[in-house]
């Protein structure tokens, strides 16, 4: 039963910074008076609006439809009326706006009729399937992707391991440490849901050691499902970034997910553990997925806690409500200090990813010119994924990009290990993402160019079969002419000879 | 307006080049000491020089290259690689000498490459070549220990002779002049003397020679400082030594006419202060966790075939400058296992 722990290797040992944002209870935040609501809050495809301007909805109504397979639903998080579907700036470190649907709410917070289903087990997997995409769930961890998808074994794959991920590893957050001291029991309803949809053969809860008290709420409420006997619990040591799903995965089951590949591939499927509880929620009280826990923290957040906020809502009110000393504008940190985005801007909505508003960060990194690269290593002592950060920064620098993919620059989680303990201060991170982008973008340009020089081959191996085909017709014809003529001529020669003969 | 960095991650660890170097420094100071007390204060003349060059030629050099100044001075390597080469020296070597191998590190051998990180050969070990191999003569007349003179050199002395080439008093010129042990160990073994007698002379001490033996272990006690600093890993040095251990245990087992004990070349002419502070440098070395130990045990192999074959009585300078050149081969085929890589 308790397999030893596997570990990854490199990581940190980091500050938490979590007690901070612990002291309280989750509290809701007030109901916005405009509530923002990006069209696109997930990966894949922007949802499609299905209400109009002008019209009211009522809390939990969908107002948008998924458009494709990679794509959710998005619902009105609070009711009211819909007053513009416009561009308008989302939390995106591009700082570009994006389609958004601005509801006006009513303060009624009315909900739509909803469908609660009594017991799961009654559906098929694909019912399920349907249910969670409906409600708009996706993966609450901070990326994003649609959660129906990652509740589908395939064909091919059987699951043997679901994972839930319990470890939130960057400091300051701890928007799950609270959901699961809280609300432990709404999440196995949900972890149940996910094992009957994958028929994963057992489900490991994966905690870290830091979060004693969701541990104990976890275990007791896993002790009073007596029947989730393939369920257990995994206490992972603290160590950055045991959260991120490959390390986790690492470190609870020793297999390592297979380099271009997916967990799924080993017979894994990693959730977050917010994605579960949304989950529950969906089956159990029909509601669809308005809103998500948030951590609000930092040095200048002097209520710092975790709110329970409706998508849509104003960055800047949900400070305010924390008591955030804080200037008009002043930038702030949307996710943990590790691997989160700078932002600033008042007018920025939370979304389906926001799990952490952060103003204010102890020992932050000074925006100095960095020192040349003095190939110390440190970086490659830290990199989780056993990488060699020097040689791909190296690499990257010269624009040698090649040999920087050579060097596994793709296998790179952007963790920021190799740049916390850099001692010339390089911003490695940003160094490999402009790699990256720069390779992908250099491909899109190839297989443009592939197409290009494709249906150019094409048309002119087209023009040459018409020519051919005209050349061939022409000879044809012409055989056909010097033929008939030459029939003609007999003919015309045989009736000379037949009048000659008459004659 | 809170200041933090466009990109994550925003937190950052307290390691600074800057603190590695003033580490590196530190822990030179025992060892710099013994030095002091061995051969007296020469030793601290030589590197006050070279440290006033060294930082001479990098802000000149920087200056010349349009680089800012503040920063890479104060990064301290120039300050190391001076250090490095002033302690190298024989102490009461000419002015010249210690200025002709700064100025060729810094300018040559570090600033024309590019400055910090660029170079690929340990800059010291390149000013302390070109001076082996240009001044023979001076570069391996050590002064003896001071114990063994029979006037030691005081501070005017030293002064006089490093500055001016006499003494300017009647002190006997000939005491000057000596082998090193490691020097001694290897013209006697050409005599055909056996090692066994030859340590019994009073050149030599309890296991090395006479004072260097104190010197090379306080070089070794601040190697493991900066090992437990995290300022330098353990692989090189380990590595190192254990491969001059095993080549030198294995020729006395074998051949004992012709080589000094293990324990001698550990303790013996710049084995720890080249294990430590010298093949440890980061930037001409190798990255890899295991290229570490590849380099370092080449560093040990090659000290001990150039002291026993070769036609230097020490050989850490080369050996480091040729390890050096191997390194994109060895950081080629010592890549580490990527997560996920599939065979």
């Amino acid at each position: 039963m308790s397999k030893p722990l596997g570990s990854f290797p490199g990581g940190l040992k980091l500050p938490g910074h979590k007690a901070q944002s612990t002291q309280t209870p989750i509290r809701k935040t007030p109901i916005s008076n405009k509530l923002i609501m990006p069209l696109q809050q997930h990966i894949g495809a922007a949802a499609v609006p299905i209400v109009e301007i002008g019209e009211k909805v009522l809390k939990g109504q969908r107002i948008a439809k998924a458009d494709g397979h990679v794509s959710v639903c998005l619902h009105a998080p609070s009711s009211g009326t819909v007053i513009a579907i416009k561009n308008h700036p989302i939390p995106h470190p591009s700082g570009l706006d994006a389609l958004c649907m601005i509801i006006e709410t009513d303060g009624e917070d009315r909900w739509i009729e909803r469908e609660a289903v009594a017991d799961f087990k009654s559906l098929s997997a694909h019912d399920i399937r349907q249910i969670v995409r409906d409600a708009g769930i996706v993966g609450l961890g901070g990326a994003g992707f649609p959660s129906f998808i990652k509740m589908n074994p395939g064909v091919r794959n059987k699951v043997e391991t679901l994972l839930l991920n319990g470890s939130e590893c960057e400091p300051y957050i701890s928007c799950d440490d609270m959901l699961m001291r809280e609300r432990a029991d709404g999440i196995l309803d949900g972890v149940e849901i996910m094992q009957y949809g994958l028929e994963a053969e057992e489900v490991i809860l994966a905690i870290e050691d830091n979060k004693p008290r969701a541990l104990s709420a976890m275990e007791l409420a896993l002790a009073s499902r007596p029947h989730m006997t393939s369920t257990r619990i995994v206490i992972v040591p603290t160590r950055y970034p045991t959260g991120g799903e490959k390390q986790l995965i690492q470190v609870v089951t020793t297999k390592e997910v297979p380099s271009n590949g997916l967990p799924l591939d080993i017979g894994i499927v990693c959730h977050n553990m917010g994605t579960a509880y949304a989950v529950g929620r969906a089956l159990y009280h029909g509601e669809p997925l308005i809103s998500r826990i948030v951590t609000v923290t930092g040095k200048s957040v002097e209520h710092a806690g975790n709110f329970e906020t409706l998508f849509g809502t104003p960055i800047a009110e949900l400070l305010a409500f924390a008591k955030t000393k804080r200037q008009q504008d002043e930038a702030f940190i949307l996710g943990g200090p590790m691997m989160g985005v700078n932002l600033s801007g008042d007018n920025l909505p939370i979304t389906k990813t926001a799990n952490c508003i952060l103003v204010g960060v102890h020992d932050s990194a000074p925006e100095a010119e960095p020192l040349p690269c003095i190939r110390c290593g440190d970086c490659a002592s830290v990199c989780p994924a056993s990488l060699l950060p020097q040689q791909i920064y190296w690499h990257s620098r010269a624009k040698d990009f090649e040999q920087a993919e050579n060097y596994n620059l793709f296998d790179c989680i952007e963790c920021g290990c190799c740049d916390y303990v850099c001692p010339s201060k390089i911003p490695l991170v940003s160094y490999f993402r402009f790699a990256k982008t720069e390779i992908m973008t250099k491909q899109r340009e190839q297989q443009k160019s592939d197409l290009a020089r494709d249906r150019f081959e094409t048309r002119l191996a087209r023009q040459e079969r018409e020519q051919k085909e005209k050349e061939e017709r022409q000879r044809q014809r012409k055989a056909a002419l010097a033929a008939s003529k030459a029939k003609k001529d007999k003919e015309d020669a045989a009736t000379t000879e037949t009048a000659d003969k008459e004659n | 307006m809170a200041l933090f960095r466009i990109s994550p991650p925003y937190l950052a660890g307290a390691n600074r080049v800057t603190k590695q170097m003033l580490q590196v420094l530190l822990a030179m100071v025992p060892a710099v000491i013994a030095m002091v007390y061995f051969f007296g204060v020469a030793v601290l003349i030589n590197i006050a020089l070279a440290l006033v060059v060294g930082l001479l030629a990098e802000i000149l050099m920087l200056k010349l290259r349009q680089r800012p100044i503040k920063p890479f001075i104060t990064d301290g390597s120039a300050a190391v690689t001076a250090i490095l080469i002033a302690v190298a020296i024989p102490p009461l070597s000419p002015w010249w000498l210690t200025v002709v191998g700064v100025v060729f590190a810094i300018v040559f051998a570090k600033q024309l490459y590019g400055g910090l990180g660029y170079n690929p050969f340990n800059p010291a070990m390149i000013g302390y070549v070109l001076l082996l191999v240009s001044f023979p003569l001076e570069m391996t007349t050590w002064l003896p220990v001071s114990s063994l003179a029979e006037n030691p050199v005081d501070f005017h002395a030293a002064f006089q002779l490093i500055f001016h080439g006499e003494t300017g008093t009647d002190w006997v010129a000939d005491t000057v002049s000596g082998a090193t042990p490691l020097d001694a160990m290897k013209t006697q073994i050409g005599q055909s003397i056996l090692p066994e007698y030859i340590i019994n002379q009073n050149l030599f001490g309890f296991a090395g020679g006479l004072g260097w033996e104190w010197i090379n272990i306080w070089f070794a006690i601040g190697g493991i400082y900066l090992i437990y600093r995290r300022v330098i890993s353990w692989h090189v040095p380990v590595a190192m030594l254990a491969a001059l251990f095993i080549i030198s245990g294995l020729t006395s087992m074998f051949a004992p006419e012709m080589t000094g004990s293990p324990i001698f070349h550990l303790v013996s002419g710049g084995t720890m202060i080249g294990a430590f502070f010298i093949a440890t440098d980061p930037v001409s070395g190798s990255t890899t966790v295991k290229g570490r130990l590849v380099f370092g045990a080449g560093v040990g192999l090659l000290t001990y075939i150039i002291r026993i074959w070769g036609g230097y009585p020490d050989g850490i300078a080369f050996a480091v400058i040729l390890m050096n050149m191997m390194v994109p081969l060895i950081d080629y085929y010592t890549q580490p296992k990527v997560y996920g890589a599939v065979k």
